[in-house]
């Protein structure tokens, strides 16, 4: 532990910048309602007549509107930062519901071995031989049909956590699994073994806190991706509903309108978009290396 | 040897920078000289520095160390070895190293790995390379070398790669070979072969060796000189019967009194250090108390047994979903043996003869494939077995081999310790179990704050004594003893095993000992059983079993076993003078 608040206080400047960076985009996002200037949920705070408007810092700018307005005369800020808003809290959902059940499966799949394994990680195999996209349109195109109200905003950012978490657990499963495999073998969990201590507690009280390192770092990694799955989903239609626009959304309505000369409506929320995985991913990676051992006391 | 030194060391220094400022002095003032055909054997226990002044002559200390004074000469001529081309690591100087599996690269064959080691030196053809190989293979006493130089390291056993790793350290005819603990990962009977092969390379080849090793049976078998370092100082110095037979410093006396012998049964070990033992004598008259009913008695040849082991069968990899279809592995092959209450069982044998398997399947962590196991009149493993869960397993606890992951390195010693209290519900309410605790810690030598700390702040030895006292929080009846010492100091061990005896005569508690030390056996048990290949070749009451082994590969053992008592160049029986 003292090599590891050695290696915290060494940060190197980029982890610092992505490390804030990433920070203040989440910040923002939170606070939206606060420090957005427009609410683009409420139909009344718009007009469909200050549609398509460019930046303020652009020739026919309109000083309300720092970024311009969407195709429906929302303030693309206020939509930018609401969306921000929506893409991180289904990420960190899909993020979060992926690491507890791939972490229960792992250790049960690890400690357990034999068919509980067998079973678990062929399942997981079946999964990941699907493309995350793939697989999360099925998921999200069958919801739709089962439930019309799956489109609504209030199911929409549900049924995204599900169709992104059906195949993020297969990671944190297999990692988990690997890593119990390894601590179960160790005498310390051989002792609680002779000592009877039933099985559930030895999982949760021994080897669970011994094998959570990797899965803080994977859980980093995969929210920079979650997001992307979301923007990616949002972006070809099966995501937020235009009225309860996501990154991705934005990006697809913008898309529509880059060719005829409106280019921010899409440029922005992409701009937003690569800033916040960027940062999640350089701090990510910086916690990767610091808790591998192969890496650590180097250079 | 009053030849020209081949390896001279002087009043070498060796300093490791810290990273907080100041620095750290692993080796201070070693001075050594080695003669052609001399072997001199370098020992002491871990951190003495032994292995710092072997990767100086080899020129691969870690960083940032550093030789901040004295010199090293090889052949007379003074050298750096931190400068590159001075002298050549593979030309001029050998090396063999612990782990004969690390230290070849699995994904090449033996030839390529030798030849490799030629070419880099040598100016020879892939022909002349090979030829030459094959000589090497020869002269270190490979079977079959032709048909070795295909093979790849998985494909040898451990012996035969020990022999490889020599045969790339002479490729060169180096001067000097830096031997580091070269025989620690073999088996007694392999160890013999390799010690043999070194000692004649010394003798036939005049080669200089510096034999790094913590075992004083290997330096009294094969070193003519031995140096004894403590806490980087030179301790003693000087011909081996001479610093083994008459040490003169403190420390050597204590060092060499603690090696276990093999030919007397001593009471206990000779202390190094005056160990603090405090309350320990109060603290174990109150678990004697609390074990009660248990009679204290010499064990009796007629009692009842506490353990019995009926024809043990175990398998390995015989599973339905194992993906190996049927061929398992049978480790443990009708094992049957009786252990009486109060008494010390001892099970010896060589690596992968099924005695760890017993021990996990006494101790309820592997179930067998047939036989069964009674304690105490009721059957606890085999067909008619009562499932062992949760507190039926009380009675039998365990200690295991490596003290650094025998504990939960996120939990405080006291909640360590605390867990089977509570669990057999052996205490009423926190606090009561917390008293628990520290009395166990008490009763083991250690001090009272023990169970506020993390088990990373206490060293090997201490981490043996707090797995030992969590296995008595349990009040079991008997204890099984995987291999408790086998990765400790000599000086470490002397205590523990010390402990053990204390332990089980303060509370009549009954040990399975496990181990592949004939000495540790000798000096612990009252009763031996002999394994070999899953089967059990001799059982015997130990004094017996020491004084006349009867089974052809008991004797064997005892005659391969490098021990004090026979040192080379007093009336050897094997090699000759």
């Amino acid at each position: 532990m003292a090599s590891l608040s050695r290696s915290l206080r060494r940060v190197p400047l980029s982890v610092w910048l992505a490390g804030l960076l990433a920070l203040a985009i989440i910040a923002a996002a939170a606070l939206s309602p606060l420090i957005a200037p427009f609410n683009p949920t409420d139909l009344t705070s718009f007009n469909l007549m200050d549609a398509e408007l460019p930046p303020r810092f652009s020739a026919e700018g309109d000083p309300r509107f720092l970024l311009g307005t969407d195709n429906q005369g929302r303030d693309l800020l206020s939509a930018m930062l609401y969306g921000a808003r929506v893409s991180i809290l289904i990420g960190g959902g899909a993020v979060a519901i992926a690491a507890v059940v791939g972490v229960m499966l792992g250790l049960l799949a690890g400690y357990f071995g034999g068919w509980v394994d067998a079973v678990i990680m062929r399942i997981g195999d079946i999964i990941l031989s699907f493309p995350t996209i793939l697989l999360a349109l099925l998921v999200a195109g069958v919801a739709r049909m089962l439930f019309p109200a799956a489109s609504s905003a209030e199911w929409a950012p549900i049924i995204l956590v599900g169709a992104i978490a059906i195949h993020e657990w297969v990671q944190y499963a297999r990692t988990v699994r690997a890593a119990t495999m390894v601590e179960s073998a160790r005498d310390y969990v051989r002792a609680v073994k002779v000592i009877g201590l039933p099985s559930r507690q030895i999982m949760l009280r021994h080897i669970l806190p011994n094998v959570m390192g990797p899965v803080l770092v994977i859980a980093t990694i995969n929210l920079a991706a979650a997001v992307l799955t979301e923007a990616t989903l949002s972006f070809l239609g099966v995501g937020m509903p235009p009225t309860y626009p996501s990154l991705g959304t934005l990006i697809r309505i913008g898309n529509e309108f880059v060719f005829s000369g409106v280019w921010w409506i899409a440029l922005f929320p992409a701009l937003l978009l690569v800033l916040l995985v960027l940062g999640v991913n350089i701090v990510g990676d910086w916690l990767r290396d610091l808790f591998n051992p192969k890496l650590r006391g180097r250079g | 040897m009053s030849a020209a030194p081949i390896l001279a060391i002087d009043a070498l220094r060796i300093e490791y920078p810290l990273s907080e400022g100041g620095t750290l002095v692993a080796v201070e003032g070693a001075t050594l000289t080695i003669a052609p055909g001399e072997i001199h054997a370098l020992v002491g226990e871990s951190g003495a520095g032994k292995t710092t002044i072997g990767n100086a002559v080899l020129g691969l200390l870690e960083k940032p160390g550093r030789i901040a004074s004295g010199a090293i000469a090889l052949d007379g001529k003074p050298f750096d070895p931190t400068k590159p081309g001075d002298i050549r690591l593979g030309r001029d100087i050998g090396a063999v190293f612990q782990d004969p599996m690390t230290s070849l690269n699995p994904l090449f064959t033996i030839e390529s790995q030798i030849v490799e080691t030629l070419r880099a030196h040598l100016p020879l053809d892939r022909r002349a390379a090979r030829a030459r190989a094959l000589d090497l293979l020869r002269a270190v006493g490979m079977p079959e070398p032709e048909r070795r130089l295909s093979a790849y390291p998985h494909q040898l056993s451990g012996g035969q790669r020990q022999r490889v790793v020599i045969a790339c350290a002479l490729a060169c005819e180096p001067r000097l070979l830096v031997a580091d603990e070269p025989t620690t990962a073999l088996d007694v009977s392999i160890q013999a072969q390799i010690l043999d092969l070194l000692r004649g390379l010394a003798d036939e080849r005049g080669i200089g060796i510096l034999l790094v090793t913590h075992n004083m049976g290997v330096v009294a078998q094969i070193a003519d000189t031995v140096t004894i370092m403590h806490r980087g100082h030179v301790v003693e110095s000087g011909p081996v019967a001479q610093v083994l037979r008459r040490p003169q410093a403190d420390y050597a006396r204590a060092l060499i009194g603690a090696v276990p012998r093999i030919d007397v049964r001593l009471d206990r070990f000779p202390m190094l250090d005056g160990v603090n033992q405090g309350n320990a004598e109060t603290a174990r008259t109150e678990l004697r108390r609390r074990a009660g009913t248990q009679e204290i008695a010499a064990p009796a040849a007629d009692a009842v047994p506490l353990l019995s082991v009926e024809s043990l069968v175990v398998d390995y990899g015989a599973g339905l979903l194992s993906g190996r279809g049927s061929r398992a592995f049978r480790a443990v092959d009708g094992v049957s043996f009786e252990i009486r209450p109060g008494e010390v069982f001892g099970l010896v044998g060589e690596s992968g003869c099924g005695k760890t398997t017993i021990a996990n399947v006494v101790a309820g962590l592997r179930k067998p494939t047939g036989g069964t196991i009674r304690f105490d009149g009721k059957v606890i493993a085999g067909e008619a077995a009562a499932p062992r869960v949760g507190r039926a397993r009380r009675a039998i606890q365990m200690i295991f081999q490596d003290p650094y992951s025998s504990l939960n390195a996120r939990m405080r010693v006291g909640h360590i310790l605390a867990e089977p209290i509570l669990f057999y519900e052996l205490a009423r309410t926190r606090a009561e179990a917390a008293a628990d605790v520290d009395l166990l810690v008490q009763a083991v030598g250690l001090p009272p704050e023990t169970a506020q700390r993390f088990p990373h702040a206490f060293s090997g030895g201490q981490r043996q004594r707090l797995s030992i006292a969590r296995a008595l929080g349990a009040r079991p009846r008997l204890i099984v003893c995987d291999e408790p010492t086998s990765s400790l100091d000599v000086s470490v061990q002397a205590q523990i095993l010390n402990l053990l005896k204390d332990l089980r005569d303060a509370t009549g508690l009954t040990l399975l000992l496990i181990s592949h030390d004939l000495a540790v056996i000798r000096q612990m048990c009252d009763r031996v059983a002999v394994m070999r290949s899953g089967q059990i070749v001799e059982m015997e009451e130990s004094e017996t079993l020491f004084a006349a082994p009867k089974a052809d590969y008991t004797r064997q053992l005892l005659a391969l076993v490098p021990t004090l008592e026979r040192i080379r160049g007093e009336a050897d029986i094997r090699h000759g003078g």
